[in-house]
């Protein structure tokens, strides 16, 4: 399998650098659904440039990345293609580990199952066979790696990819099963962008998983375990956000970057739905809408969290999706995380309802958004409504496709427990209907 | 609209670095000073050389013909030392009146008004000052309350074409521009600023109260304090609103400071200058004859100088028309008068009107520029500036400002202010100047960053321009859309940014570009219902389908009974009976 994924990487490595050296390389840094305030590399060397000004970064408007970032490019700047390339080489490589364990603990599972003969008779077509699962982590490196949202957002130089790789990284830990690690990375991308919060619950779901610990409020072991994860998780978080302060030498980076992902000052264009929204919002109304969308990412932890608590991997996938949609300053290198999931579930397309809709509307959305941004702003014939409608479209687009996941993951285990087919009382073939 | 306004107890560090700058550059300073000095001894000897001809134009003495010169040359003391004995000797307070013509080479005329009261008062002092002469009231007022050290406001409309004009002898900004400086007692300066900015909009019938923290800037080196100084005034009489406001350019202006009354500036008085200057389109109002006269401009004449003043005089500037061969003047003057202004020698002919013989037989003075030839080099301004806005679309720019330094053999340090407004968001890193294609590497930058809805870009840079040159400043911004409600009544005509200015150190001029006129990407002002129930609706699709989900599970569906049979088991069931 490592040749594979050798020749993978050095495709994905070529293609960047062709890209990295073609003109449209300025281009795509410019593509307001590539860079968001935040991730933009023009603003980062911006705060590069006011650091040597002698001007605290984060004393204007324009710099909203975390103070290590800055810190980091303050090295690395001249090898910043070489970084971001490394970035989705990481992301894409310990994507292929997680899910290869994974694979592994899936089939373990299946067998015991098996063995314990808790699968109803005509259930066999749902099981997975090791033959199937076996190029699932290539086709997930390769989603990822190939995947053009990546390589515009890589070629773009938007620090999205470090984030991925951060997240990715702490996936690949949780799977195998490093609590400290774990935590380290969950604090990280939280320290990143604050979202990846949400991430903790299917992280200690997981590693209880792992440790054979019950998820049961009644039990001792539980509670400490939430305890011991949640001091690592906090305590690494102090850690950075600490390091930071020492860097700066002041507090002034926690409104510029966290307050500025609260409370969506900039209205710059993106493919999420807040801009138009609160550029448009009446202004006695914008702080409620305010706390309204930005609870929305955190508000569906807790539901999954208990639907989904035998299935910590799909909740993780759940909640990658319900992040990059809800989200104050999405860009497409948030989507491209989650879809690089997409093989993983592959076993669910017969449950699918709406595939085929949702992928052409996806499709056809990624090729209006430049379309229509250039008749807005350059040609003048379009207005602002129009690329709003292709956002509104291509978040429809995102959640249906989410939630169709979620429907046909949820169907499966429920006919894995009570059958392929499913008869009526008296006999006949039924259908199932969620009630 | 734009303003400045400095705490002088923040800046004072600042400045002072800032002076190293000036002082590392004393060529210029000093070659300026040589050339002050030359102007001011010609006039002696010319003075005396005009009563040997014992004609009828005589050479004015040197403390009055400094009246007219500005604040050009009041930062050198030397300069300004010749005045002060004549002020030590003025009475409590002083009026004088002036108004300055310069025929400009395009044919207009520019008129420069000056009304210059002088008061020897304390305003800072505890008790009240509540008997007012000369001074008004309202303004000595607000000098108390607010602490202001020094107050410079101006009006203006239409722009100051500097290359077929030169240079005006009061740069100011098109739209309105405030900047004060504050006394050292003030703490809180943004508190002071918002309520100076109403009670002047109060004064001035003016929006000032728009002056907020969005558009004003703490400069650290520019708008220093003009301090000790001299100045101008003219004849209200002139003033005619409706002929005032059909001209090209008109622009009024207010000034207050503090002078000195001694050498050692040991007690000081409040001067106000007061200064109309208007740019008359010669061909508009004169019917294509190229005749002008104050009676045409103005119409009316000149029968008396203002009882109040102690001077009134009218000055003509006859610099580029020494023997007459450009234009005539009538009646022929009297007086003639030299004066460094912008390190440039003029010539001028003098009218005082407190001498009854200016006046003539009729009793009125209606001064006649009659032009001989319409052709003439034009005196191309040394230094001037201007800028515009590069790129297309509504995503990014580049603003790009043009410094020319037309002098063949020197080079000059100039300041260069910038104020952007932060829907345009500068990326300083992108900043680039050129000068004869060659990188001209600032000597100091000072870049204060905007906050979004809070303050405006700061950048201030010291450039040198080389002789004979065009220096050009660029730097790269990004459109930021906003809010629907931060829009201008008219958002598809574009954004009006402040201008640059420059301030020329070794003798100060300040020079202002045209504001610049900037689209920024709209949203749809018609709906802002459709998209908040739009939007909304795409949450509720995602809150939805997740709830469904979440709330749910799956059943086998079971064929539901008809719509009789469902009808009889609700009336059966509040029989009592059970169900079919």
């Amino acid at each position: 399998m490592a040749a594979p994924l050798t020749v993978l990487l050095i495709v994905a490595v070529t293609i960047r650098a062709a890209l990295f050296r073609s003109s449209l390389a300025e281009l795509i840094a410019e593509r307001v659904e590539v860079v968001s305030p935040i991730t933009a590399w023009k603003r980062v060397v911006e705060g590069l440039a006011l650091l040597d000004l002698g001007v605290s970064p984060y004393s204007g408007d324009v710099f909203h990345e975390t103070p290590l970032i800055i810190y980091a490019f303050h090295f690395l700047v001249d090898y910043a293609e070489i970084t971001f390339m490394l970035a989705d080489v990481i992301t894409a490589v310990a994507l292929y580990m997680t899910v290869k364990d994974y694979n592994k603990q899936v089939f373990r599972k299946q067998k015991f199952a098996l063995e314990a003969d808790r699968y109803p008779h005509d259930c066999l077509e749902l099981i997975r066979s090791p033959r199937k699962m076996y190029y699932i982590p290539l086709k997930v490196a390769m989603f990822y790696l190939l995947n053009p949202f990546t390589i515009l957002s890589c070629v773009a130089k938007s620090t999205c990819g470090l984030n991925n790789s951060v997240i990715a990284l702490f996936i690949l830990s949780t799977i195998k099963g490093n609590v400290l690690l774990s935590a380290i990375f969950l604090s990280l991308a939280t320290y990143q962008s604050i979202y990846p919060l949400t991430l903790c619950a299917p992280a200690v779901l997981y590693l209880m998983q792992h440790q054979y610990i019950p998820v049961n409020f009644r039990r001792v072991s539980f509670w400490w375990f939430i305890v011991q994860y949640a001091f690592m998780y906090l305590g690494s978080l102090f850690v950075i956000i600490s390091l930071s302060f020492f860097l700066l030498g002041s507090w002034d980076y926690l409104p510029s970057v966290y307050g500025f992902i609260l409370s969506v000052p900039d209205l710059t264009p993106n493919i999420g739905l807040f801009w138009y929204f609160f550029a448009e919002m009446f202004e006695h109304f914008r702080l409620f809408f305010l706390c309204v969308f930005q609870i929305n990412v955190f508000f569906y932890t807790i539901p999954l969290s208990i639907k989904l608590k035998e299935h910590p991997v799909f909740l993780i996938f759940m909640q990658l999706a319900v992040i990059s949609i809800f989200k104050s300053y999405p860009t497409v290198g948030d989507i491209a995380l989650y879809m690089a999931f997409l093989p993983v579930w592959n076993h669910l397309h017969r449950f699918l309802r709406n595939i085929f809709l949702v992928s052409c509307v996806l499709l056809a959305c990624s090729a209006l958004f430049p379309v229509l941004w250039h008749l807005w702003i350059y040609a003048g014939s379009a207005n602002s409504n129009f690329y709003y409608a292709i956002t509104l479209l291509f978040n429809v687009a995102q959640i249906l496709l989410v939630s169709d996941y979620f429907y046909a993951f949820l169907r499966r285990e429920h006919h894995l427990t009570y059958g392929l087919y499913l008869k009526r009382k008296d006999g006949s073939e039924a259908t199932l209907i969620l009630k | 609209m734009a303003a400045y306004r400095c705490s002088s107890a923040a800046v004072l560090v600042i400045l002072c670095s800032s002076w190293v700058f000036l002082v590392s550059n004393s060529q210029g300073t000093t070659q300026a000073g040589d050339h002050h000095a030359t102007a001011a001894d010609s006039p002696q000897t010319a003075e005396q050389t005009g009563e040997q001809l014992a004609s009828e134009e005589r050479w004015e003495a040197t403390e009055v013909q400094k009246a007219i010169i500005d604040d050009t040359e009041s930062n050198n003391p030397g300069a300004s030392a010749p005045e002060i004995p004549a002020s030590v000797t003025q009475p409590k307070d002083d009026f004088q009146e002036e108004l300055v013509i310069r025929p400009l080479h395009s044919g207009d005329v520019y008129a420069s008004f000056q009304f210059r009261t002088l008061w020897e008062t304390d305003f800072m002092r505890g008790n009240k000052v509540s008997h007012y002469r000369l001074f008004p009231k309202s303004l000595g007022q607000v000098i108390s309350k607010f602490s202001v050290r020094e107050l410079h406001i101006s009006f203006t409309q239409g722009y100051w074409r500097t290359m077929q004009w030169g240079q005006p002898f009061l740069p100011s900004p098109p739209g309105a521009e405030l900047w004060v400086w504050f006394q050292d007692s003030v703490t809180d300066v943004d508190g002071i600023w918002k309520e100076l900015t109403n009670v002047l909009s109060g004064i001035f019938c003016a929006s000032l109260n728009f002056i907020d923290s969005t558009n004003t800037v703490q400069p650290s080196a520019s708008f220093k304090p003009l301090g000790v100084g001299n100045g101008t005034a003219g004849l209200a009489v002139l003033l005619k609103s409706e002929k005032l406001f059909h001209s090209s350019f008109h622009s009024q202006a207010v000034h207050i400071r503090p002078v000195c009354q001694d050498w050692e500036c040991k007690t000081t008085s409040w001067e106000l200058r007061q200064t109309l200057n208007v740019v008359f389109d010669l061909h508009t109002s004169g019917q294509g004859k190229r005749e002008w006269s104050l009676f045409k401009m103005f119409s009316r004449t000149l029968t008396e100088a203002c009882p109040l003043a102690s001077s009134s005089k009218i000055y003509i500037d006859i610099t580029d028309n020494p023997q007459g061969e450009q234009f005539e003047l009538s009646p022929a003057p009297s007086l003639l008068s030299q004066a460094v202004v912008m390190g440039d020698r003029r010539t001028f002919s003098v009218y005082d009107l407190t001498q009854q013989v200016t006046f003539g037989t009729v009793r009125s003075l209606n001064l006649l520029i009659r032009w001989r030839s319409s052709d003439g080099d034009m005196l191309r301004p040394l230094l001037h500036a201007e800028r515009y806005v590069a790129g297309y679309g509504l995503q990014t720019g580049e603003i790009h400002t043009l410094m020319y330094n037309n002098h063949p053999y020197r080079s000059f340090p100039v300041l260069l202010l910038d104020s952007v407004p932060w829907y345009l968001r500068l990326y300083i890193h992108t900043l680039t100047v050129n000068s004869k294609g060659k990188d001209n590497k600032p000597s100091y930058i000072h870049y204060q960053p905007s906050k979004d809805r809070v303050r405006p870009h700061l950048l201030e840079m010291l450039v040198q321009l080389p002789p004979n040159s065009v220096t050009e400043v660029t730097v790269q911004f990004e459109r930021a859309l906003l809010k629907w409600t931060e829009y201008t009544p008219d958002p598809n005509h574009g954004f009006y940014v402040g201008f640059p200015c420059k301030e020329e150190s070794s003798y100060f001029v300040r020079i202002y570009t045209e504001p610049l006129l900037v689209n920024l990407p709209t949203p749809d002002f018609s709906m802002p219902y459709n998209v908040i129930c739009l939007t909304c609706t795409v949450v509720a699709v995602g809150y939805g389908s997740l709830y469904n989900l979440l709330t749910r599970s799956f059943q086998i569906e079971e064929p539901s009974p008809g719509l009789a049979k469902r009808i009889a088991n609700i009336i059966r069931k509040m029989r009592g009976v059970p169900p079919l």
